[in-house]
């Protein structure tokens, strides 16, 4: 009876501390929070580490530690290192890779031109740039003097030959090109395909689903073979011209779509208000529509700027001197004859910094304008 | 009181098409069809102008001369003497081959990597985004040589090449070789054997979710299906002795003959094309999963749904909402990007329509326009089909 | 009217003035240009290729500059378009080129069908096989099964289908774009067997790193004559590439190089020379007027690149990396199918 009239259970002394528990913050903590919390995390954590482990030795062995970097033939880079990169090749043909065959006495104009570029990029891309007004009229005229510039117009400049150009010089024409003009016309076709005209809706519907339904290389083809024959007897259009329009085309009908993103997720209030404040169409959207819908899409447009780039490499299927296209001759020279991996790995490079600084700058856009969204 | 004179009917004047906004939209729309006339008519005259300067015509009678040339991998009966559109219809089975494996791996590649990169493991969620970041901004058809060059250079040549798990297996800078199924004779009563099996297993299932909803009892579904699926097959196998048996690859003369054999521009292009758009997949597995707010799955455990149905029930209905739709269109970028074939001489539809056909007869017009016209039926009914989903699975707003 | 206003509007929204009216000759184009746009192979050693200096170098090559120094006087003044085997007749269809000599087998369908015009053969040659030495073959019926490297686009990829099939033999076509790919294919063991016409192989093999681990196979499936050619329809600038070619052949026959063209000429004239080297050569009759040039074209395309017989020993012969025997394209008088009609 007595045991069942006991209420409760009084500790008669103190317990022993308990140890103090295992650390919730620095180092050893965090190993194992983010690396070994369970069984399965603790295999993927090792089976991950055994992979580095393997490739990066290796890896850094072949790229910088045996890597040959002059040398005059592939005999010479295996004999002086035969387990390593032979990157003499980049360096023994870099100016190949970077202007093609375009005039060597003459490789400053595309080298200004490229600086040019960044002078008429601050103005877009950096809205703190003292004097934006003057830098904007220059961006605006900035495509006649590059064209000027490459090309040569006959008069200061001496002319050069389309077929001269390639490497990164040509990924950069088309690209720049591309980007530049698909904007302005990707944003009237997704008026167009906004708008309440059946018939214009038609034409941009048509035009959008069909470049966006085939592939950029049957418009590559449409370039080389076809174009000719939708132009008048006897003009004669330079190929790198024809593969310039098929290109801006292709492009803009992506960023008609990603513009129409845009233009979808604004609320259907702002186009109500924009007409009951009595503003025309065009009104409308030059001050209320479009500077909202073109700051959401941002993303999707670099998006877009970043999928034109990396496909300009298309162009060396129909022949152009791409950087793709620049490897076939240096494969073609005996002297060279059996590196792959390196050039395709340089290549491969350099796409990665511009597309990867590309992607990283859409990012630091999206945030700084959710950012302004807040307040 | 005198009420305002209002004429219902004004005079049509004409300068009203442009300045009276009733009118105003048909005028553009006249003007917008009589300027997309007219240059319809200024490109089809040109190209009649172009064509009859060459000397040439437009008729697709080429498509039904002989072609003249092989292709290597068909999966149809052809030769160098069947007509061109044969050859067409070779391409284009490649080029589905290629699309629809590659879908397959690319899904697979996508949602680990995706799943992965959420991981709260440090350095499996930073390889997934290195993954991730590098293959996404490198060049496709770099991609695609690449692995071409490292296939072709670094697999053994066939005669120096090692069969492997006890010579099932080859793999040489030709392509890999895989064992392939023989039927014998009676071959085809274990086939539908099997075939009658997974019915009846469908059959299993329905039967037992109707009787969980109407009694409440619960059915061991998962050993029984697993049981239907193996025993008959096996029975019927073993009864019938054997009549199905693997062909394993043996070099022969300078080649391995025999079981499958998957070209290097197969593996190359299929394992390519996967890695890419697997990339893009797993950023939206990835976005599609984050998409889901955390309250839902709160809300769920609150129910008292375990972890698995909570996942299986509440958070992937909703995902998929999100990730299906841009999924679809990724397929359908992998199906464009397969043209790239020609890089590396597989023959898909662009590799002999628009490269050996076009070539050989001098007929760009109409090989590209049919070449064009396939991608299109294809997208298009791709993307007829994504609309019937997006509808189906939009949230009903009331 | 339509017609006139549409292509300016259409380049001005271009906004890039790159268009050139075609519609007058093709010689007063060049002339006009003044350089002649050359199709050549993307890269083929011995016929054309490009130099450390990045100049192009080559049989077929020389053939452009001899045109060049025909028409503008100067044998560099050339725009070498490099074509695959894919976009070389479109770029001649074009205008994009004035000509092609790209070592382009003469056939009935793309004189008639593609509406080319194929101004004579500066190279006889025919569709051989090579291979590994260590494979051991020696003839190509023995190639039962084998795996073949083919450039596609061409007309050895019809001709292997037709040999096979005659010789009732199975085969592993492997399609290649450029002739690069197919050596890279072959060295690597991806194909037993290269194919292509046999100064194509000889040019190949020259380039490897060991030529004597690989044998020509002796058979020669094809006849392929490869020769320059031009669109249909300006006869007259047809004829000048033709004669400038037929000039550089009757050189040889004649004796004239190009370090003794001058002095050819100047002897021509006296009494008892040959008549024909006067005239080839500009010292007597009009001949340049004829064709809308000058009568010194012949001489100066001779002097810009030699005779028929220098530029094949300097590009091809036995004493370069190619190795190549005059055989087929010896002159008539030595055996061979050189056979220039007569400059008269």
């Amino acid at each position: 009876m007595t045991k069942d009239s006991s209420i409760a259970f009084v500790l008669k002394e103190p317990k022993e501390a308990e140890p103090a528990p295992i650390a919730t913050t620095g180092a050893l903590a965090w190993t194992r929070e983010n690396l070994f919390s369970s069984r399965l995390n603790t295999a993927l954590t090792i089976l991950s580490l055994l992979f580095l482990a393997w490739m990066i030795p290796g890896l850094v062995q072949w790229t910088f530690v045996d890597a040959v970097w002059f040398a005059n033939s592939i005999d010479e880079c295996r004999q002086l290192s035969p387990g390593g990169a032979c990157w003499a090749v980049i360096t023994a043909r870099f100016d190949q890779f970077m202007f093609g065959f375009y005039p060597e006495e003459l490789r400053w104009r595309p080298v200004l031109a490229f600086v040019l570029l960044g002078v008429a990029l601050l103005p877009v891309l950096w809205d703190a740039v003292p004097a934006r007004k003057q830098l904007f009229f220059f961006s605006a005229i900035y495509p006649l003097v590059a064209f000027a510039l490459l090309w040569g117009d006959g008069f200061i400049f001496e002319r050069v030959n389309s077929s001269d150009f390639g490497g990164f010089l040509l990924t950069m024409i088309i690209g720049v090109t591309g980007i530049s003009f698909s904007l302005p016309i990707g944003v009237l076709l997704a008026l167009g395909r906004n708008s309440n005209l059946p018939f214009i809706k038609l034409i941009c519907v048509t035009f959008i689903e069909f470049i966006r339904g085939v592939p950029l290389i049957t418009l590559l083809f449409v370039a080389s073979t076809l174009l000719n024959y939708l132009l008048p007897p006897g003009t004669n259009f330079d190929i790198i011209l024809r593969v310039l329009i098929m290109v801006t085309l292709f492009a803009s009908a992506y960023m008609a779509e990603v513009i129409r993103g845009g233009l979808a997720a604004l609320s259907k209030g702002q186009y109500e208000a924009a007409d009951a404040l009595g503003l025309t169409y065009w009104q409308s959207m030059y001050l209320i529509i479009l500077p909202q819908a073109l700051k959401i899409s941002i993303p999707g447009i670099v998006n877009t700027f970043i999928g034109l780039f990396k496909d300009t490499t298309l162009v060396s299927v129909i022949g152009l001197l791409d950087p793709l296209g620049i490897i076939q001759p240096i494969l073609a020279d005996s002297t060279w004859n059996g590196l792959v991996v390196e050039l395709y790995a340089f290549v491969g490079l350099v796409f990665f910094v511009f597309c990867f600084a590309m992607s990283r700058y859409s990012m630091y856009l999206e945030r700084k304008l959710s950012a302004g969204d807040r307040h | 009181m005198s009420v305002a004179t209002y004429s219902p009917e004004e005079k049509f004047r004409l300068g009203m098409l442009w300045t009276d906004s009733r009118y105003r939209s048909t005028t553009i729309q006249i003007i917008a069809l009589f300027i997309v006339m007219l240059l319809g008519a200024y490109l089809i005259n040109n190209i009649i102008t172009n064509l009859a300067a060459l000397g040439k015509d437009f008729n697709f009678s080429f498509l039904f001369e002989p072609a003249y040339y092989d292709i290597n991998q068909r999966l149809i009966e052809y030769n160098s003497r069947s007509p061109h559109w044969m050859a067409a219809v070779v391409g284009i089975l490649n080029t589905l081959l290629v699309a629809v494996l590659g879908c397959i791996l690319a899904t697979i590649i996508g949602v680990i990597a995706g799943v992965l990169r959420l991981s709260k493991n440090f350095v499996i969620s930073r390889l997934m985004s290195v993954y991730i970041e590098v293959v996404r901004n490198i060049p496709l058809l770099l991609q695609i040589l690449l692995l071409y060059a490292i296939f072709i250079e670094v697999l053994p040549r066939p005669r120096a090449s090692e069969p492997m798990l006890d010579g099932m297996v080859v793999a040489t800078n030709r392509g890999f070789y895989i064992p392939s199924l023989v039927l014998g004779e009676t071959g085809w009563i274990v086939v539908a054997t099997f075939l009658a099996s997974l019915a009846a297993i469908w059959g299993f299932r329905r039967w037992a979710h109707k009787r969980q909803e109407e009694t409440g009892q619960i059915t061991p579904v998962f050993l029984i299906s697993l049981a239907i699926f193996l025993v008959p097959t096996t029975v019927v196998f073993f009864a019938l002795g054997s009549p199905i048996s693997l062909e394993t690859p043996e070099l022969k003369g300078f080649n391995y003959q025999g079981g499958i054999h998957l070209r290097n521009s197969l593996v190359a292009l299929w394992l390519a094309l996967s890695i890419y758009t697997g990339a893009f997949i797993a950023e939206i597995v990835r976005s599609g999963i984050q998409a889901i707010s955390k309250g839902q799955t709160e809300a769920a455990y609150a129910l008292g749904l375990r972890p698995n149905r909570t996942m299986n029930l509440v958070i992937l209905p909703q995902a998929l909402r999100v990730i299906i739709p841009p999924l679809i269109s990724q397929f359908l970028n992998l199906t464009k990007n397969s043209s790239l074939a020609i890089a590396v001489g597989y023959m898909d539809v662009t590799g002999t329509l628009g490269g050996i056909t076009l070539n050989q007869t001098g007929r760009e017009m109409e090989c590209v326009l049919l070449l064009m016209a396939f991608y299109l039926t294809v997208s298009l009914t791709i993307s007829a089909v994504m609309n019937k989903y997006n509808a189906s699975v939009k949230l009903k707003e009331r | 009217m339509k017609s006139n206003i549409l292509p300016v509007a259409l380049s001005a929204a271009f906004g890039l003035a790159a268009m050139t009216a075609a519609s007058a000759s093709t010689l007063e184009e060049v002339k006009e240009r003044g350089t002649l746009n050359c199709g050549v192979s993307t890269g083929l050693a011995g016929f054309s290729q490009i130099d450390d200096a990045g100049d192009w170098q080559g049989f077929d090559v020389a053939v452009c500059r001899a045109v060049a120094a025909a028409v503008l006087d100067d044998p560099s003044a050339v725009q070498f378009v490099p074509t695959t085997g894919k976009t070389r007749f479109t770029a001649l269809a074009s205008g994009e080129i004035d000509m092609l000599a790209r070592n382009t087998t003469w056939t009935f369908s793309r004189d008639a069908d593609l509406k080319f015009t194929f101004i004579g053969v500066n190279y006889y040659d025919g569709q051989g096989f090579m291979v590994p030495k260590e494979l051991g073959v020696e003839s190509a019926k023995e190639l039962d099964g084998a795996t073949v490297c083919i450039q596609t686009g061409t007309t050895t990829e019809l001709n292997l289908a037709d040999y096979f099939r005659k010789n009732n033999m199975s085969y592993e076509p492997v399609p290649i774009e450029t002739n690069t790919e197919a050596r890279q294919n072959y060295l690597a063991g991806a194909c037993d067997v290269y194919t292509t016409d046999a100064s194509g192989l000889a040019a190949s093999r020259s380039s490897f790193e060991n030529p004597a681990d690989h044998v020509i196979l002796p058979e020669i499936i094809s006849k392929e004559p490869l020769g320059p050619l031009v669109r249909h329809g300006d006869n007259e600038w047809e004829d000048i590439v033709r004669w400038t070619l037929n000039s550089l052949i009757i050189a040889e026959e004649k004796g004239i190089t190009a370090a003794n063209a001058d002095e050819k000429k100047a002897a021509s004239t006296a009494p008892g020379a040959d008549t024909e080297i006067a005239r080839l050569l500009g010292a007597e009759g009009e001949y340049g007027a004829m064709v809308g040039l000058d009568n010194e074209f012949a001489l100066r395309a001779i002097k810009a690149v030699g005779n028929y017989g220098e530029l094949f020993s300097q590009n091809l012969g036995e004493d370069t990396k190619i190795g190549l025997a005059r055989g087929l394209n010896a002159q008539w008088t030595d055996g061979g199918l050189l056979y220039a009609p007569p400059f008269r």
